[in-house]
């Protein structure tokens, strides 16, 4: 399953945020893209989605274009999204937030059980949560919960928009770690991040997005040494 | 000055409550939509005011009911009241999509602003009534009596009429169902997951403009059943019935915290029974100004009305 972006262009307004980005996915991946505020991360991300119109440019999904195609079929097709901000629904419990995470496959009641248990598994934490809203979770929690909706479609391909945002330093460790997790189990993951030091050390290949366009591309552990992206992201500058 | 209210306290309840559970069916309409749309459904009250002409056709024109002197056989009144409710929901349910289809859709394609869709809603709903009035020659019509308003039983001295037994009932269920229905199902749970994060839903795998038919078709559902319960007890309809009951629906849902349907339960039900209450101890003629007054306090003093938190923190 390969995710490749061509030379997408995206527009809010007359405003082109998005200015003619190529992006790789391969099979089985960590791939990171990192950038400043407003580099046009999230909406790359949105965009892949489906949440926002794409102006032109292919996003083609195991080989097909699905650009056209609207934002809730495209996680039928194995993309889903945790999305920037968690986008949990705070009115709802954690269980019933899990389960609109299916809320579109056709064997969800065959298997809801056996993805509850995975996602229990990999975030603990949510089955003591288990009826509570998800609305008096903390930051952390909602952040498990977010990528563990993701999860229970049963994704190929995850897409995770700034995940330690708003954490703590354990909590973002911690997150991390269970990204590397649910990697290894088979998802390919791409990974927005403004917490670059965390993201490259997690990836295996990274894109540097600056004002909507890629400035670099390379091995995750390179862009780590990088004299300059040490200095405009990991805030160490060259030693 | 408070002699009537003393007197007749219970019997004056009672008559509350049925006509709150009139304006709690019919702002479950304004409510919905608002929580999925954040729009206040202006044609609302012309979707009722469909329903409650529905009522008369069936009765009247389908199942001959025109005598009107007496009240029907059993076997016949039921039958009555049965398809009367069902034609009048299915009427109001579909008339509700169709402003949706007509009147909102591709404003929301488009991406229009909120006052471009405000606009239409005004617009679509002078169209419906308008029509109404021109088949109607701006003439009441009249509902031929299918149930005679005479006493069932009396507790503490209020007589629990028929009509106001069966309003009540009726609509308490169809709350319940309601209630239940968005809790649990699996529409239900995309409705409030729409009212809650709009692109979350989607990509969960929502189709909104599913979800938004949906909400309409079910307001509609509801503020149909209103209109039966109104026709039943009112015995009449106009073109502009609409006006005055869902200015006084959409107060409720105000009042409740619109958005919410619980809200707009609590809403309905004590708007009736201030109505009811605020007209024997001032006089009918100061009823609207009444309800009125204390939507203006509830506004001033909980602006996100009476459960307006709760509302707060299903969106937050």
């Amino acid at each position: 399953m390969r995710l490749e972006i061509k030379d997408l262009r995206v527009h809010y307004g007359k405003i082109e945020a998005i200015k003619g980005v190529s992006v790789v996915v391969n099979q089985g991946e960590i791939v990171t893209l990192i950038g400043a505020n407003g580099a046009g991360k999230t909406t790359m991300l949105k965009t892949i989605s489906g949440l926002r119109p794409v102006t032109s440019g292919q996003i083609l999904f195991d080989g097909e274009d699905i650009s056209k195609v609207p934002a809730h079929k495209r996680v039928d097709l194995g993309l889903s999204q945790a999305p920037e901000g968690r986008g949990i629904f705070p009115g709802m419990t954690v269980l019933e937030n899990l389960e609109m995470g299916k809320y579109n496959r056709k064997n969800r009641r065959a298997e809801m059980h056996e993805d509850l248990e995975m996602v229990y598994h990999l975030f603990p934490r949510l089955k003591e949560r288990t009826s509570q809203s998800g609305g008096t979770l903390s930051g952390g929690e909602q952040q498990m919960l977010s990528i563990g909706r993701a999860l229970m479609a049963r994704p190929k391909v995850l897409l995770l928009d700034e995940p330690s945002m708003g954490l703590a330093p354990q909590m973002i460790a911690n997150i991390f770690r269970i990204i590397t997790e649910i990697n290894k189990q088979g998802v390919t993951i791409l990974l927005v991040e403004q917490n670059a030091q965390q993201a490259l050390q997690r990836a295996h290949r990274a894109y540097v997005l600056e004002i909507g366009k890629v400035v670099k591309e390379a091995k995750a552990s390179d862009l780590l040494n990088d004299p300059a992206v040490r200095a405009a992201y990991l805030g160490t500058g060259a030693h | 000055m408070f002699s009537t209210l003393i007197d007749q306290f219970w019997s004056l309840t009672l008559s509350g409550i049925a006509l709150g559970f009139i304006y709690v069916l019919i702002s479950l309409g304004y409510t919905m939509v608002y929580g999925v749309l954040r729009m206040i459904n202006f044609a609302n009250s012309e979707i009722f005011m469909f329903g409650t002409f529905a009522t008369i056709v069936i009765s009247r024109d389908f199942l001959g009911n025109v005598d009107g002197t007496k009240s029907l056989p059993l076997p016949k009144l039921i039958l009555t009241i049965t398809l009367c409710l069902l034609g009048s929901m299915l009427v109001s349910g579909l008339v509700a999509v169709f402003v949706e289809l007509v009147a909102y859709r591709r404003l929301r394609a488009r991406g229009t602003n909120k006052l471009a869709t405000l606009i239409s809603a005004i617009g679509i709903s002078i169209v419906l009534s308008e029509f109404m009035r021109i088949i109607t020659n701006s003439r009441p019509t009249l509902n031929p009596r299918v149930l005679e308003k005479k006493s069932l039983f009396e507790i503490a001295g209020a007589s629990f009429r028929m009509d106001t037994v069966l309003t009540i009932i009726f609509a308490a269920v169809l709350f319940v169902v309601l209630d239940r229905f968005v809790k649990f199902s699996r529409l239900g749970r995309a409705i409030r997951a729409v009212s809650m994060n709009e692109d979350a839903s989607k990509l969960m795998g929502v189709d909104l403009n599913k979800v938004i038919s949906a909400t309409f078709l079910i307001g509609g559902l509801m503020s149909g059943a209103a209109a039966f319960f109104y026709t039943l007890t009112y015995e009449n309809t106009k073109f502009n019935v609409g006006f005055t009951l869902g200015l006084a629906a959409f107060t409720a849902a105000v009042i409740g915290g619109i958005g919410n349907i619980r809200g707009a339960f609590f809403g309905g039900l004590s708007l009736g029974l201030v109505e009811v209450y605020a007209s024997s101890i001032l006089g009918t003629e100061w009823k609207s100004v009444t309800v009125f007054i204390i939507l203006v306090l509830v506004l001033v003093l909980k602006p996100n009305g009476i459960f307006g938190e709760a509302v707060q923190q299903t969106r937050a």
